[in-house]
């Protein structure tokens, strides 16, 4: 099972590498170069600004610079915030994503599994229609659409929770922590739904009945493990969903997160800061995958025997 | 004969599959109304009326006008337009990817199969958003950048399913007793294989384009996608957004609009599935 792991991460270390390259190039395939935006600057200005940036050594000098101070855990300077280096910037806005980002993973799966083994064990009554109608409903409405919609009625109609800002009011941490993870409480109620049926059915669980354990304990004890094995494989590609989603919320509430420079990066041609945060979520979701791997071997016998 | 008795019999369960019928009419509807939204917009959707401004639904403006003036149901019915092409021309372009990728990796198995499958693994643990959103800052704003962007994202799942279908029918029996035959490999695909897996096909693509559809409104809700005087739901909604606590028809019928498409489109597709492929419709 470990050599299986290993094998991954194997495979992870070459990917990163790749996608680093490929970003690092990219960027510099875009037209114009970063400081000629605005106005024009005298030349003098531009060929110092060049020189401290390191733009005008040989693209691959350049390169290899860039890698190197990498491997080290710089990610060069911001071109738009002069003195502010990317890393500084990834360090600060990187803890208030991933703690939205918690919350959110929270709320989704206490909604959605609770949801799903309700709707599995209560199949085709009340209990199972009326939670999938809204994980359907839950699914069709874009995070975009949910923050607005959920600020005007809970934020100003009702006037109860803030509307945006993070840590400065208390409250302000449940309608973007909400907005964030209900798609994934969608998604989790259905695959758990999926998942609880097909585990109820199966021999292992007749026998548990047959032995006189209590419903509860068919259910929580023995279905589970193996009826929540989907929504496990689900978390790894989620992670990918959920920096996606930052993005939305993020700007929605006016979060200072990761998301919200990255956005606002791809707006003023931040190149520098493009690239170390297009770096920095690459790497965060490959190890994403890892991790759900590893747990998915964990929690399945049998894929550790198949998979190659 | 025995593929019209397949489709046919999928054509019986769809028409009495009350959820897919009535989603299949919503999308038709919207389809029509996007192709003809120069005769139904009884306003242009580009001009601007400053001095109008904002108005709440009215009979001149059925579903009122926006912050400059605009007749938004001509902004719906022309951002239908965009959002509905988005919709299908990238999911024609993730299908032609998709399927010719799924269909060398599993008709030739072995070692093709193996590195093929390899990549579509590593694509798909890669964020991608973040990598559309490089494409629209590195080379402009443009439409159909945007198409081929977001197609080249949404093939990989397409990818999996047709290789695994493929795989399947090439292990049947009757196929392997046609290769015995010495049956051409042509021949062989386009007979047996070919028809067995455009059912999946097509259910994939039906439930491809509403991902799609969000993708474009997500891009256009950052203000990445399409630029105006051109609007898109995505776009629609992202100025609803700024001014919906004064001017709320302004967020509620574009949300309304596209949040009802995105439905039907999924619920066609389920029902789609449903006709198709009764087996796997159980989860």
């Amino acid at each position: 099972m470990l050599v299986i792991f290993f094998r991954r991460l194997l495979i992870a270390i070459p990917v990163i590498l790749i996608v680093t390259s490929i970003t690092f190039f990219l960027i510099r395939m875009a037209p114009g170069g970063p400081f000629d935006a605005e106005k024009t600057l005298p030349d003098q200005v531009i060929k110092n600004l060049n020189e401290v940036y390191n733009l005008d050594a040989p693209v691959l000098v350049q390169y290899k610079d860039y890698m190197f101070n990498l491997l080290q855990g710089d990610f060069g300077p911001s071109f738009r915030y002069p003195g502010r280096s990317v890393t500084e910037m990834i360090f600060t806005g990187f803890p208030v994503t991933l703690e939205l980002a918690f919350y959110a993973i929270i709320v989704a799966i206490i909604i959605g599994i609770s949801a799903g083994v309700l709707a599995a064990v209560k199949r085709n009554t009340l209990f199972d229609y009326i939670p999938m109608t809204v994980a359907m409903i839950g699914i069709c409405m874009p995070t975009f659409l949910l923050g607005p919609l959920l600020v005007l009625y809970f934020g100003i109609y009702l006037e109860a929770l803030p509307v945006s800002g993070w840590d400065s009011l208390p409250g302000d941490k449940i309608l973007p922590s909400v907005t964030l993870g209900a798609a994934y409480a969608a998604y989790i109620a259905r695959l758990s739904r999926g998942g609880m049926l097909e585990t109820l059915n199966q021999d292992y669980i007749r026998t548990a009945r047959a032995k006189g354990l209590s419903e509860f304990r068919v259910v929580f004890g023995h279905a589970m493990r193996g009826g929540l094995i989907p929504v496990i494989s689900f978390l790894g590609p989620a992670a990918a969903g959920l920096i996606g989603g930052s993005f939305v919320v993020e700007t929605i509430f006016q979060i200072p997160g990761l998301g919200r420079f990255y956005v606002e990066a791809a707006f003023n041609r931040d190149y520098t800061m493009i690239l170390g945060t297009t770096i920095f979520f690459s790497v965060l979701i490959i190890i994403f995958n890892l991790l759900s791997d590893l747990a998915l071997l964990l929690a399945n016998p049998q894929s550790r025997g198949n998979n190659q | 004969m025995n593929n019209q008795s397949l489709w046919s019999d999928a054509y019986r369960r769809l028409i009495n599959n009350k959820a897919a019928v009535i989603s299949a009419c919503i999308l038709a509807i919207l389809i029509l109304a996007a192709i003809f939204a120069p005769f139904l917009a009884s306003h242009s959707y580009a001009y601007q009326n400053l001095e109008l401004g904002a108005t709440p639904p009215s009979s001149e403006y059925f579903l009122g006008t926006d912050t400059l003036g605009r007749d938004l149901l001509s902004r719906i019915l022309y951002g239908a337009r965009v959002s509905l092409l988005v919709g299908f021309v990238a999911t024609a372009v993730a299908l032609v990817i998709g399927v010719t990728w799924g269909i060398v990796a599993g008709y030739f198995g072995g070692r093709v199969d193996s590195v093929m499958m390899r990549i579509v693994d590593i694509l798909y643990g890669l964020p991608f958003i973040i990598f559309i959103i490089l494409l629209m800052v590195i080379f402009g704003r443009n439409i159909w950048l945007l198409f081929m962007a977001i197609g080249a994202v949404e093939w990989l799942t397409m990818a999996r399913i047709v290789r695994g279908q493929v795989i399947n029918i090439k292990n049947q029996e009757y196929v392997m007793a046609a290769q015995a035959m010495g049956v051409p490999n042509i021949r062989l695909f386009r007979k047996h294989i070919f028809p067995n897996i455009l059912g999946p096909i097509a259910v994939y693509a039906t439930l491809t384009i509403p991902q799609v559809m969000l993708l474009e409104a997500f891009l256009s809700f950052l203000g990445l996608g399409v630029q105006p005087p051109m609007s898109s739901w995505g776009t629609l909604i992202r100025y609803g957004v700024e001014s919906m606590e004064e001017f709320s028809w302004l967020l509620i019928y574009p949300a309304l609009t596209f949040t009802i498409t995105l439905f039907a489109l999924n619920f066609f597709g389920d029902g789609l599935r449903d006709a198709l492929d009764p087996k796997t419709s159980e989860d």
